[in-house]
């Protein structure tokens, strides 16, 4: 049982407060979904949660079983697909999905590859080079890294932003799935998404 | 996929072959430092002739050769990530410790790739003496050991900067002053007939200077890596 705890969290860039007593609490088998006007904070809430920014006040916990995971425990636990990520254009989708499986500390099997990519619906195109891909392909081959470890965090910030319809029925599977097994953040102000969550958490407001 | 079953030497390995096959697809870094490289030493060989030059001027001209080489293109290693946009994706999923071992890994290769092509080439266009090859190369060794280990933390603290090559190079010439003095001062004596024991000096601090700064950098990257 993984659980995410974030207490009164507040985040300032100079003298502006984005964000401000955040605090929620989740555990495997729920979603929480970020919403608010455009600027309002969602990715950088998505960030700090991540560690990716510093918090002016506030914590977050990431447990497994009650016990805190560390830093390497967390990076091994959770992904993050967002338009702020990018892929290594010069390589191919199977290198890239290759490196990002390995460097992250797992070890990738062809076959993983293979199902990964055909979830996306990309089969086929895994010898492409990812800067031939147009940018809703390379959006599903963010999901493609993030689903690669089978995350037990999962932080979708604009999940289906340049995505066609089709795109975006896979993303809703994605997330459909993930939110009975894994613990889902996302941040979004489409309707469609939002519904997958127990929680809304409203910013900018 | 099985989950935290890689090791460290794993991780770093992976990233030095992204980062050696990305140089292979793009031959940015690989083209700066040879061109460099080879363009200074042209310059150097044709204006000041074959002969008779003094090994103090011949080994400040070998080491400046490869100190500017290395800072036209061992910044690339980091600032690549930054630019594409991948820094992100790297920090979010990579040890920031594989990160860096990696990308030492990959930059000294770069450096003893440009060295093991205009070692030679200095050899033949200056006609500087030959005695001296194994000592010549242990120094040689020393110095790429040093100019990557302190060159590599650097690229990543300048990375994220506006101005990277000016910045790249002025952080770099104070750390290096030192060891590239050491280095001067023992080619000169290498080249000189010299033998080894009398270089022992600027050896034993060139070996102190590696193990401080690769030292520091372990213990550093992280911050400079997340910051």
């Amino acid at each position: 049982m993984y659980e995410l705890k974030v207490d009164r969290l507040r985040k300032r860039f100079g003298r502006r407060t984005v964000f401000t007593d955040i605090s929620f609490a989740l555990r495997t088998g729920q979603a929480i979904a970020f919403v608010g006007p455009n600027g309002s904070g969602k990715s950088t809430l998505v960030m700090t949660i991540l560690g990716y920014h510093h918090a002016a006040a506030g914590n977050v916990s990431f447990l497994s079983d009650g016990q805190p995971l560390d830093e390497s425990q967390v990076r091994a636990s959770a992904s993050l697909v967002s338009p702020y990520l990018s892929l290594y254009d010069q390589l191919t989708a199977e290198e890239n999905l290759k490196f990002f499986g390995t460097v992250s500390g797992g070890q990738v099997t062809g076959r993983r590859i293979n199902d990964l990519l055909e979830l996306v619906g990309l089969s086929g195109r895994g010898d492409d080079l990812v800067g031939a891909y147009s940018s809703g392909m390379k959006q599903r081959l963010k999901y493609a890294v993030a689903l690669l470890g089978e995350p037990d965090f999962l932080f979708l910030d604009e999940p289906t932003s340049n995505l066609d319809d089709s795109g975006k029925e896979i993303v809703r599977q994605v997330i459909d799935d993930y939110r009975r097994k894994s613990i889902v953040i996302i941040a979004t102000n489409e309707r469609e998404e939002q519904q997958f969550a127990e929680s809304i958490c409203r910013l900018g407001e | 996929m099985q989950r935290a079953s890689v090791g460290l030497a794993s991780k770093a390995l992976v990233v030095f072959i992204k980062d050696l096959r990305l140089e292979l697809r793009s031959k940015y870094g690989l083209n700066t430092i040879m061109m460099f490289g080879i363009t200074t030493l042209a310059i150097v060989s044709f204006t000041l002739g074959q002969s008779g030059l003094p090994t103090q001027l011949l080994a400040a001209l070998y080491w400046i050769i490869v100190f500017f080489s290395a800072t036209a293109a061992l910044s690339h290693v980091f600032v690549r990530e930054e630019e594409a946009g991948t820094a992100l994706t790297l920090r979010l999923t990579a040890d920031p410790l594989a990160v860096y071992l990696g990308k030492l890994a990959f930059n000294l290769v770069l450096l003893s790739l440009m060295v093991a092509i205009v070692t030679p080439l200095f050899f033949i266009l200056t006609d500087a003496p030959t005695e001296g090859v194994y000592p010549f190369l242990l120094i040689l060794t020393l110095g790429v050991l040093g100019l990557c280990s302190a060159t590599t933390l650097v690229a990543a603290i300048i990375s994220k900067a506006a101005v990277k090559g000016a910045l790249f190079a002025v952080l770099c010439f104070p750390l290096l002053i030192i060891p590239l003095m050491m280095l001067v001062s023992a080619t000169d004596k290498v080249l000189a007939g010299r033998a080894l024991a009398d270089v022992a000096a600027p050896v034993q601090g060139l070996v102190a200077f590696i193990v401080a700064m690769t030292t520091a950098s372990l213990m550093l990257f992280k911050f400079v890596w997340h910051e």
